[in-house]
């Protein structure tokens, strides 16, 4: 958290307005909102094709938007004057291929970022990485290449990864979707146990009975704008919208 | 209709329209070295062999007995190797480091955020790599300088060394080429992660992408090295004494005889073939084991 910061505890950590934005002549998000508290975790799930991801993107600026506003922290991210790897040390993100770096080993890939971009000593990154990798259930793994570990394994450094910028909020890409089946389950439990220690979470994932028991709130989008939203026991036992009922139904 | 299901799939007959894949060649960045190893590993021996015998069968015309030629042709070698062919290796190695280094800048403007950067590099990459070589070593020779002076001090800049740049331009070029593709080989998600972590474009570059495609490039860097070797007696035509400078002129000191001409050709022929010959078996043992895995 920047000191100059016009953001106050109590106002929300990440704020979208009315966010629009088209690929070309497709507009894919058409006018979203929502706000987000400091500690809450967030699930957004929808269709394929719904907007969900280019959502995320917008929020760390890896996708820009063409009207509306997001502002992480009080600042605006699609101001073209912010400085936006200040903006990235405030926010995570996990993707769906993990996307580790693969010539350096778990150990390298969590300390990287630490190191060259904050410029923080190495022991201290080093005592810190290898207590995240220990955190992600990795003991032992600092020194394998992410092509020496499974998917499971290489979404875990990726996130022991992201952590090790110490973020305010995190961003969760569909990071289960590449995963085996038996993986999923140790990728997911190392997010709840992040969102337990009251990291904010924002999540784009297709489990729904995941999304159900860790989520403080869920957002269906659907062609582009938020169809409905509540805290899971009112979305999933009863939604409103014949859309959102109509998608429940098939995944449910 | 139920026989056809049991023929292989390329052997089926259809009346309906099949779409067939779209097979574009690509170009073929190792064909250098591809055709010089694919060659066995007797071609050496055999062009030593059939280039030694060749005076016994030139022999009728001529006065020259086959032991006065190979005896003749001994006696230049030493000068041959020693003052011409490693002046051949020196300008191939300065020409490939000071392309390699060039063409590594250039690649990167390829893939600049710049509009103007990425002009202006593709510019420079198309004019050096479609000019005739000739051309550009005639272009260097007569417009550098023959001397520089650095403050009160003159440094000579010999023939040679202009060679050097005349040639290191066409590999920058094609070292500019290389750079780029291994590049854009790298996955978009990557350079997306990277994003994400803060990390600089320049870093991303520097830290993330080039470490992981560097050994992609390796492969046809050589290739470019062993090209820019065959390269070299082009230089002979300016006039720096090199392996063919110097072999010309060793057969006006033995009176021209038409009867040298083929074994001292021969010989530099045979000694540029044993240096890149195993270059480019290399070449392609290194392109097998950097293979990118799917």
């Amino acid at each position: 958290m920047s000191d100059n910061s016009p953001w106050k505890a109590g106002q929300p950590i990440v704020s979208i307005k009315n966010v629009r934005k088209s690929y070309g002549s497709i507009e894919v998000l058409k006018g979203i909102s929502l706000d987000i508290m400091k500690g809450d975790v967030v699930c957004i799930i929808g269709p394929s094709g719904s907007g969900k991801s280019t959502l995320i993107r917008c929020i760390n600026a890896l996708a820009d938007i063409q009207d509306g506003s997001i502002t992480v922290e009080g600042q605006e991210v699609h101001d073209p004057k912010l400085d936006k790897l200040a903006l990235r040390r405030k926010v995570g993100m996990v993707f769906q291929q993990y996307n580790l770096f693969p010539h350096k080993t778990a150990l390298q890939n969590v300390m990287m970022a630490p190191v060259k971009v904050l410029g923080q000593p190495k022991q201290e990154v080093e005592a810190r990485a290898r207590s995240l990798l220990k955190k992600v259930r990795l003991e032992g793994k600092e020194n394998a290449y992410p092509g020496e570990l499974s998917g499971g394994q290489q979404q875990r450094v990726a996130i022991a990864r992201s952590l090790a910028m110490q973020p305010d909020v995190m961003l969760f890409d569909e990071v289960t979707a590449a995963l085996d089946p038996e993986t999923v389950k140790e990728v997911l439990v190392t997010i709840k146990e992040l969102a337990a220690d009251g990291m904010t979470c924002i999540l784009v994932t297709h489990e729904m009975g995941f999304a159900r028991e860790v989520a403080d709130h869920i957002y269906f989008t659907d062609l582009g704008v938020i169809v409905e939203h509540g805290p899971p026991s009112t979305f999933f036992d009863n939604a409103q919208d014949p859309r959102t009922k109509a998608f429940l139904g098939q995944i449910l | 209709m139920s026989d056809t299901f049991k023929l292989p799939l390329r052997d089926r007959q259809s009346d309906l329209p099949v779409l067939l894949p779209l097979k574009v060649p690509e170009p073929d960045v190792l064909g250098f070295s591809r055709w010089l190893a694919s060659m066995p590993g007797w071609t050496l021996p055999a062009l030593t062999a059939v280039l030694a015998l060749w005076p016994v069968y030139a022999m009728a015309q001529s006065t020259f007995t086959t032991e006065r030629v190979l005896s003749t042709l001994l006696k230049w070698t030493p000068l041959l190797v020693t003052k011409g062919f490693v002046l051949n290796i020196l300008i191939s190695f300065l020409t490939v480091v000071f392309g390699t280094i060039a063409g590594i800048f250039l690649g990167l403007g390829r893939v600049s955020h710049s509009r103007v950067v990425r002009l202006f590099s593709w510019f420079t990459v198309q004019l050096f790599r479609n000019s005739p070589w000739l051309v550009l070593l005639f272009v260097v020779m007569l417009t550098l300088p023959f001397e520089l002076r650095i403050g009160g001090a003159i440094i000579p800049v010999p023939d040679w060394m202009k060679a050097v740049f005349g040639l290191s331009l066409p590999v920058m070029a094609n070292i500019a080429e290389i750079v780029r593709g291994a590049i854009r080989s790298v996955p978009s998600g990557q350079w997306e992660a990277a994003e994400s972590l803060a990390f600089s474009r320049t870093q991303t570059l520097w830290q993330i992408i080039l470490p992981q495609c560097f050994k992609r490039m390796i492969p046809p860097w050589m290739n470019w090295y062993a090209i820019m070797t065959m390269a070299t007696p082009l230089v002979s035509l300016l006039g720096v004494t090199e392996i063919i400078t110097l072999t010309r002129q060793a057969m006006e000191a033995e009176g021209n005889h038409p009867s040298l001409l083929v074994p001292f050709y021969g010989f530099a022929l045979i000694i540029f073939f044993a240096y890149c010959y195993p270059i480019a078996r290399l070449t392609m043992s290194l392109e097998k084991r950097f293979a990118v895995k799917l």
